[in-house]
């Protein structure tokens, strides 16, 4: 079921004490929408240790063993746990209005 | 038929001896009176190795249930029990349960509220229960509750929802009776074995992974909670087909409630618990006077046996509700209100009083429910008078 398309159960259709049968609903909730404060990644702080991937509630770090990537934005719902644990201050919480005001004053020119 | 053998035991000894033949898989206990002692013969079984159960000593009740419901949602067969103030402590997780339709066990070695502190036997724990959509069952001596254990396994893995087997604190769980006893092989074939497919979404089943406990919005609860409704409504038919497969192997045939020379009886007395044996007396002393009474007791308490009730009324001209928990609502203990309740549709609706008794272990004697049914009479027929439905039935004035 896809985010945007749900189609409201009835009664009878829904499973046994409120189950939910299939695996990955994380994959169809995308969180980001509930995010307020972005985690922004600079670059020239990141060491790539990893550390936030560990900490990340919400899997939305992607990363390889040897880099970090830049957040994944659809999942990240802005906890702030990734900026609180990085050991190298690279992460700034920035209120999430304030980059999609900048980004629209861009676009506008 | 099964074997059986007659032995001298307390209710919480029969209890244990239940626990013991069925096996459970996970028992999370935490000691309260009166159900201290019953854990701690259980703990004995697990000790000696003579059952295969996990036993989890956990911080508290709230613990204990929650113990309970992770066990039986990935497939365990699971029992905890508590009394009075462990139970309400349990309360909120207790509706956690049943939303999740965890087939699972709770014995209620019934115990009054604090405060005043009690460690005595009344209703009240229980009664916190009555809209937990937990099916609640009642049990008036070691015998029944015995018996009730052993079918309460088989009612709630069949309806998918949790159960409470009731019976009274020290009157019951202290107190040694005869109790007749089935042979184990009898009892574990009866239960059957717990394979964790027995129930549909077990959390052991790696395969098939689920999510418990999800959040529903708005637009869910509510078809969330009538789904609920009706399934619970599915438990009377299920409690009677466990009854009568009961009554193959034991010889002893249930009903959700229990009638007492009520064929031709002007006058009806309802109680629930150990206190029925003493109405059965009082009836059988009144009769000798010549009184048309009769008595009735609830044993399937949640879901209340409305019909059945219905019925067993319909030619009665005046009931007394015995109620052993108090509401403090001024519209009558909560036996009294579901009594009500079920006679709503009657057309002879019989003339009812309320009297509450027998709290915080207040023993009860048969002149005091002689004296309940010679009230109700002297109401129905005019020359009482009352200010409210409600009474006292062993205060000191
Ligand atoms: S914790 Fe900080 S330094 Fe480490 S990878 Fe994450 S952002 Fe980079
Ligand atoms: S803010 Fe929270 S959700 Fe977003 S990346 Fe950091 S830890 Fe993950």
């Amino acid at each position: 079921m896809a985010y945007g398309e749900w189609t409201l159960k009835a009664w009878h259709e829904i499973p046994i004490g409120s189950i939910v049968p299939e695996a990955g609903s994380s994959k169809v909730n995308h969180t980001g929408s509930w995010r307020m404060l972005r985690p922004v990644l600079n670059t020239d702080k990141c060491t790539h240790c990893l550390i936030c991937w560990i900490f990340c509630p919400d899997d939305s770090i992607p990363v390889t063993p040897q880099e970090r990537f830049e957040t994944d934005f659809e999942y990240c719902k802005g906890c702030g746990i990734c900026a609180v644990e990085c050991p190298y201050d690279a992460l700034e919480m920035v209120p999430e209005m304030e980059i999609k005001l900048k980004e629209l004053e861009e676009e506008l020119g | 038929m099964a074997q059986t053998k007659v032995i001298a035991l307390t209710g919480n000894q029969a209890a244990a001896e239940a626990m013991r033949q069925i096996n459970f898989d996970v028992a999370a206990v935490y000691p309260i009176s009166p159900q201290t002692e019953l854990m701690g013969f259980f703990a004995e079984y697990v000790a000696n190795g003579e059952v295969d159960t996990e036993m989890v000593a956990v911080d508290g009740e709230h613990s204990a249930l929650a113990t309970c419901i992770g066990a039986a949602a990935a497939g365990a067969r699971t029992i905890t029990a508590s009394a009075g103030p462990g139970i309400a402590y349990m309360v909120e997780n207790m509706y956690v349960a049943s939303g999740m339709r965890i087939p699972m066990v709770l014995l209620d070695v019934n115990r009054a509220l604090s405060a005043p502190l009690s460690i005595h036997c009344d209703h009240a724990d229980s009664m916190l229960t009555r809209d937990t959509s937990w099916i609640s069952i009642f049990s008036e001596n070691a015998q029944e509750a015995y018996h009730n254990i052993i079918m309460s396994v088989k009612i709630s893995e069949k309806a998918m929802f949790p159960i409470i087997v009731n019976y009274d604190g020290y009157i019951v769980s202290h107190s040694i009776e005869d109790v007749e006893i089935l042979d184990d092989e009898t009892v574990r074939n009866f239960v059957g074995p717990s394979d964790i497919h027995r129930i549909p979404y077990p959390l052991l089943d790696v395969d098939k992974p689920v999510t418990y406990g999800a959040t529903a919005q708005p637009d869910y609860y509510t078809e969330c909670k009538y789904q609920q409704h009706v399934d619970f409504l599915k438990v009377y038919d299920i409690v009677r087909e466990v009854f009568d497969e009961f009554a193959e192997i034991s010889g002893k045939k249930y009903d959700f409630i229990e009638e007492y020379k009520t064929e031709d009886a002007e006058y009806i007395g309802i109680s629930m618990g150990s206190s029925f044996g003493t109405l059965k007396d009082a009836v059988d002393r009144l009769r000798e006077q010549g009184k048309k009474v009769g008595a009735i007791k609830i044993r399937l308490y949640r879901p209340f046996p409305v019909k059945e009730i219905a019925q067993a009324l319909s030619k009665a001209k005046g009931v007394v509700v015995l109620d052993r928990a108090d509401s403090f609502d001024g519209i009558g203990g909560p036996l009294f209100k579901d009594i009500a309740s079920a006679l709503i549709a009657s057309e002879n609706r019989p003339y009812l009083h309320n009297f509450i008794y027998g709290l915080g272990g207040r023993e009860i004697h048969e002149e005091e429910f002689m004296r309940a049914f010679e009230r109700l009479e002297r109401l129905e027929k005019g020359v009482d008078t009352r200010e409210n439905f409600v009474e006292y039935l062993q205060v000191r004035e």
